[in-house]
């Protein structure tokens, strides 16, 4: 089963968690940050496993992960996953997002964090797979906007197209460098 | 400032989102925030009714706020009217907000649970997924109280869409999971096991995750899954990339749904009808077969969906172990790996092989690999690949390349990375010991592995050595003298000195004679290290200096000159004043014969499991000491461990007074009498019997009926026995723990027995039947006498039997107003027998009940006005007469005594139940 779904960027900064065990919103953040502690402090090319940290279970459970660009996806299962199979589940969500989004990057995580649970509730429910075809999930993820377009309500938060996001973030920049100044 | 989307939608939640985006301090955000709460809050309690849009848009800000990580108290009942809505956003928000914020409320959670129902009968397929999902996230004992029912239902019906059986499998085993009592399977169990047969492979992929947990608790009602799990697998396997469609992953057919049919068969043994298991077989081998052919795409998605398969499928061979042709196979495929470019199936390999090491067919083939293992461990970049050589290093090892093995662990242990060297320095500890031909090899690995690694040599790993050490005398001589070298290094590990020190203490003399060890030498090189050693290991080196004495009457005076020092004889701590005023005195007073006595050598260590072994298996978890290591641990161990479980706490730490060289201990041990307390035995295993064994041992089945009655190195004895009226029937399994055979075994008891075998095999165990009547009441229990030879020596031993008065009891039910009758009734002085006692357990109520329960009297409730006072009420069945008794406990918890009065119809009766039980509680 899988434990939990971390997406987190290559300085710590949590983008995504989704637990499927209780914890505390302490130890979650505990775990994210441990998590973020033994993955980072790994090479590229060395293998996607590693055990897990102490408080997620130890090495009854293993962490399974991929590095794309700025962004750690670790998933923490138990001995009853098959590594690979979990380094193409992983690959299979990073697709999907990809074709959600046009494109996939930081930023989409950061302002659609609804829709990326979404996406990953057509997924993986209680911490089993549900549906690991790529088409069958963006049916459904597409078929949930459309009855949102029908419905003539907007989504839920603040959309931005990617010009958008870009310009606000100029302008922080500029903003931040003048008020250091 | 970003554009907020056109589109009416929802101004005024963007509006606030971008207010929190753009305040400067966190003062300024918890201050908007307040003024939004309060905002909503005057909202929710207006006058004015709320429409949905109004409602969503609040509950939303609340969600907002909730993630920035305020508490949110109220917005609960909103947002469960949004969930009766009939828009499909309305009605995900509110169930977001549930998802995330639901609390155990009883009159929300009636009320969510009533929105959920609805919503599951809707027949709307999206409003059915929502809900589902709903339960499986809270999955809530409330929601598997009112959907446990319902669920099975919706996934096996005919009409039930896809997508929403899907969600019904997953849902069904998250309720499973919390409630395994409410999911009652019974007659869905057999349609349930037909999903897998399902068109939708979506339906498959969802449904094989609630067989498999199911098929894990449940084996026998869901085996059927085995013939279509199979069926499907070779649809799978033999279909071309282009059949499955959207399934297909990278040209590879439904490689998850693949993994998991794999993985499901590995809960069952293989398939007995001989047409699923030739399928299954062939399947197998295609799958072994692809993976030589050229790969479809260069791409890494690829080979790692087509090696997740084989993967599960050498785990399936591995798991079945029956086919000696595949495991060879399987082997060959994973040695490739081992070389493989790619880290991760090298590290998979690895992970892999370890099992398949444990395979008797495959071991040979294992073994092969061998050095490019070594090498993985030496040169992987890697530290969880090392970590899998050196877990398959410890899975392959044999007599046959132990030497080279344990010696490349030592070498890497000087680089091993901290995470993995306590385990690593388990791990040498053990093969040493288990692959020791030769002992001078073994004291030379464990001294180098505290020489490497003496901050991760745990005491289990020193005291083994010392046993070990102690039990072989061909090996002393040797460990002395290399000891007696490690010391002479200028900085060693504490370790390494208390090993030193117990070594020399006991076999110092056997390299005296070379002048450059002699007694001073070897004493004053002791000495050096005694200042820079915790308190502990200068209590181990007194008492080593005591034995010195003994050893080397020439190095008394400097010895005790040494004790006479203030920083001994005063020491501030009290363990090393004692040690140091009892050891001068010691040497002082006693005569050079009553020295020699007192300081014996140790006699030979019990043998038994390693207490290594059973710390690795503590700290890696059940399953991972494979059962042919456990098994090989029996056999191999005969010379050494003696194997078989014995049940110690062999984590207990001694106190630091600990008595190592048994100085305290009984006299010499001699065969047939239990062991003697020295604390070395005591630390591996609390089974140690004290010299006072038998009395306590006979007390102890008062109250119960069968268990161990005696148990020496030689022997063990079993009891069972049985009761009715004033019958009783007794077994007594006499257990012989050695190799060698026990000859004239008598058993004679003062009563009548049928004879026993006369004869007892090493490791056998031999039954004896006593028939028992009560003629009359009776206070001394029968004794038994026990002899046998074994070796050449007669043992002898008397038992007391446990039959004692309160095993003919036969419980009497009565109410309080009888039993105070009865009580006043049997008023004469001679008729009551009391006691007041101290506890000498703990006074737990079960555990009282429980005692009182095993006497064999009826435990009366609700008689005696003082609800802490247990009253009790028998007839004991003699021949003769029957004897009613009644018993009272009364007990002071904040005194810690008890006071127990019995009355019975004869005197002597109530005397002899009084006495027995004072000794229970």
């Amino acid at each position: 089963m899988i434990k939990a779904i971390l997406i987190f960027n290559n300085h710590g900064k949590p983008r995504m968690s989704k637990f499927y065990e209780h914890y505390t919103e302490d130890t979650e953040q505990q775990i994210i940050r441990e998590t973020f502690h033994l993955v980072s402090k790994r090479d590229e090319n060395v293998c996607n496993f590693l055990e897990g940290g102490l408080l997620i279970g130890g090495s009854e459970n293993k962490l399974i992960y991929r590095h794309y660009a700025t962004l750690y996806f670790v998933f923490c299962v138990d001995s009853s996953e098959s590594e690979l199979g979990i380094l193409d589940l992983i690959q299979v969500f990073v697709e999907t997002l990809d074709k959600c989004f046009e494109n996939v990057c930081e930023l989409d995580l950061i302002f659609h964090l609804d829709k990326v649970h979404n996406i990953l509730a057509e997924m993986v429910m209680g911490g089993m797979v549900l549906e690991t075809n790529m088409s069958e999930i963006i049916t459904q993820v597409e078929a949930q906007g459309k009855m949102e377009k029908s419905e003539r309500l907007q989504d839920v938060f603040v959309e931005f197209s990617h010009q958008d996001l870009l310009d606000f973030y100029n302008q922080m920049e500029m903003i931040q460098t003048q008020l250091t100044r | 400032m970003p554009a907020v989307s056109k589109g009416d939608g929802m101004r005024g939640l963007a509006v606030f989102i971008s207010d929190i985006r753009n305040c400067k301090s966190k003062e300024a955000e918890i201050k908007r925030i307040n003024k939004e709460l309060a905002n909503i809050r005057s909202k929710f309690k207006g006058d004015k009714a709320l429409d949905g849009y109004s409602k969503k848009k609040y509950v939303c800000k609340l969600l907002f706020i909730f993630l920035l990580g305020h508490d949110i108290d109220f917005g609960h009942m909103e947002a469960v009217n949004l969930l009766s809505s009939n828009k499909y956003t309305e009605k995900q928000i509110g169930y977001l907000f549930i998802s995330v914020l639901v609390n155990s409320n009883s009159e929300l959670i009636r009320l969510i649970n009533n929105a959920i129902k609805n919503d599951l009968s809707s027949r709307n397929p999206t409003f059915m997924c929502l809900a589902l999902h709903c339960i499986a996230n809270v999955g809530s004992r409330e929601m598997a109280e009112a959907f446990a029912g319902e669920i099975p239902r919706i996934l096996v019906a005919g009409d039930t869409m896809d997508s929403v059986k899907q969600s019904a499998a997953l849902c069904l085993l998250r309720l499973y999971k919390t409630s395994p009592d409410l999911v009652l399977m019974g007659e869905w169990t057999s349609r349930v096991v037909h999903l897998l047969n399902d068109q939708h492979m979506g339906v498959v992929t969802a449904a094989i995750s609630l067989i498999t947990c199911l098929s894990q608790k449940n084996p026998d009602e869901f085996k059927t899954c085995v013939s279509l799990a199979v069926s499907r697998l070779s649809r799978i396997v033999s279909s071309a990339s282009t059949d499955l469609q959207d399934y297909t992953y990278y040209f590879v057919p439904a490689p998850w749904l693949s993994c998991k049919l794999l993985r499901l068969l590995q809960c069952y043994p293989p398939p007995e009808d001989g047409a699923v298991k030739g399928r299954l077989v062939e399947c197998l081998e295609t799958i072994l077969n692809k993976a030589q052919e050229p790969p479809k795409s260069k791409k890494v998605q690829h080979s790692n969906a087509k090696n997740a398969i084989l993967f599960e499928a050498i785990s399936l061979i591995i798991h079945y172990d029956s086919e000696p042709n595949l495991l060879v196979r399987a082997c060959n495929q994973l040695g490739q790996f081992l070389q493989h470019r790619e880290t991760n199936l090298r590290y998979l390999a690895l992970e892999s092989m370890c099992t398949l090491a444990s395979s008797e067919f495959s071991h040979e083939a294992v073994k092969t690999h061998i050095e490019t293992v070594i090498n993985a461990l030496k040169t992987e970049r890697d530290v969880s690949v090392r970590q899998r050589a050196a877990d398959l290093l410890y899975a392959m090892c044999d007599r046959s390349n132990a030497k080279q093995i344990v010696a490349e662990m030592l070498s890497y242990l000087e680089t091993a990375d901290y995470s993995i060297r306590e385990e690593m320095v388990l791990k040498v500890a053990i093969l040493a010991e288990k692959y020791a031909v030769d002992y001078s090899w073994y004291v030379d690995t464990i001294l180098n592995l505290i020489r490497i690694a003496g901050d991760y040599v745990s005491e289990e790993v020193w005291y083994r050595v010392i046993q070990i050490v102690i039990n072989r005398d061909d090996v002393q001589g040797y460990a002395a003298k290399t000891v007696f070298e490690a010391l002479q290094a200028p900085a060693c590990h504490e370790n390494m000195v208390k090993v030193g020190g117990y070594i020399l203490g006991e076999f110092g003399n056997l390299i005296a004679g070379d002048p450059r060890s002699s007694p001073l030498v070897q004493f004053n090189l002791l000495h050096s290290k005694f200042h820079l050693c915790s308190v502990p290991t200068r209590a181990l080196l007194l008492s080593a200096y005591i034995k010195f004495i003994n050893l080397f009457p020439e190095t008394k005076s400097t010895i005790q000159e040494v004790l006479r020092s203030d920083s001994q004889i005063r020491n501030s701590d009290v363990e090393l004043q004692q040690r140091a005023v009892e050891y001068l005195k010691l040497s002082s007073i006693a005569s050079t014969d009553v020295l020699a006595t007192v300081l014996e050598e140790m006699p030979p260590f019990p043998e038994r499991e390693s207490s290594i072994l059973a710390k690795l298996k503590k700290k890696k978890g059940p399953g991972a000491v494979s059962v042919n290591e456990l098994e090989e641990g029996k056999r191999e161990g005969g010379e050494l461990n003696g194997g078989g479980e014995r049940g110690g706490d062999s984590s207990s730490t001694p106190s630091p007074s600990a008595d190592l060289l048994g100085l305290r201990a009984g006299p010499p041990v001699t065969a047939a009498a239990p062991s003697a307390g020295s604390l070395l035995v005591d630390v591996f295993s609390e089974a140690g019997v004290n010299d006072d064994g038998f009395l306590s041992e006979f007390s102890r089945f008062v109250c119960k009926n069968n268990g161990v009655l005696f148990e020496n190195q030689l022997l063990q004895i079993g009891i069972k026995s049985e009761y009715r009226q004033n019958l009783g029937r007794m077994y007594l399994f006499y257990g012989n723990k050695t190799s060698v055979q026990f000859v004239t075994f008598t058993t004679t008891l003062n009563v009548q027995a049928k004879p026993v075998e006369p004869l007892i095999e090493g490791g056998a165990q031999v039954q004896q039947v006593i028939n028992i009547e009560c003629l009359t009441d009776f206070s001394d229990a029968p004794l038994l006498n026990i002899k046998f030879r074994y070796g050449g020596a007669l043992q002898n031993l008397t038992l007391k039997l446990p039959v004692t008065i309160n095993k003919f009891f036969q419980p009497t039910e009565m109410a309080s107003h009888d039993f105070f009758q009865r009580w006043k009734q049997l008023s004469l002085p001679q008729q009551e027998a009391q006691k007041i006692f101290k506890a000498n357990h703990a006074m737990d109520t079960e555990v009282l009940k429980a005692k009182l329960l095993g006497l064999g009297m009826a435990l009366l409730e609700n008689v005696d006005p003082n609800p802490e006072n247990f009253v009790c009420a028998g007839v004991i069945q003699t021949k003769a007469q029957q004897v009613g008794s009644l018993l009272r406990l009364e007990p002071n918890a904040q005194a810690q005594m008890y006071r127990l009065t019995v009355r019975s119809s004869k005197d002597t009766v109530s005397k002899r139940l009084c006495e027995l039980l004072a000794e229970q509680f």
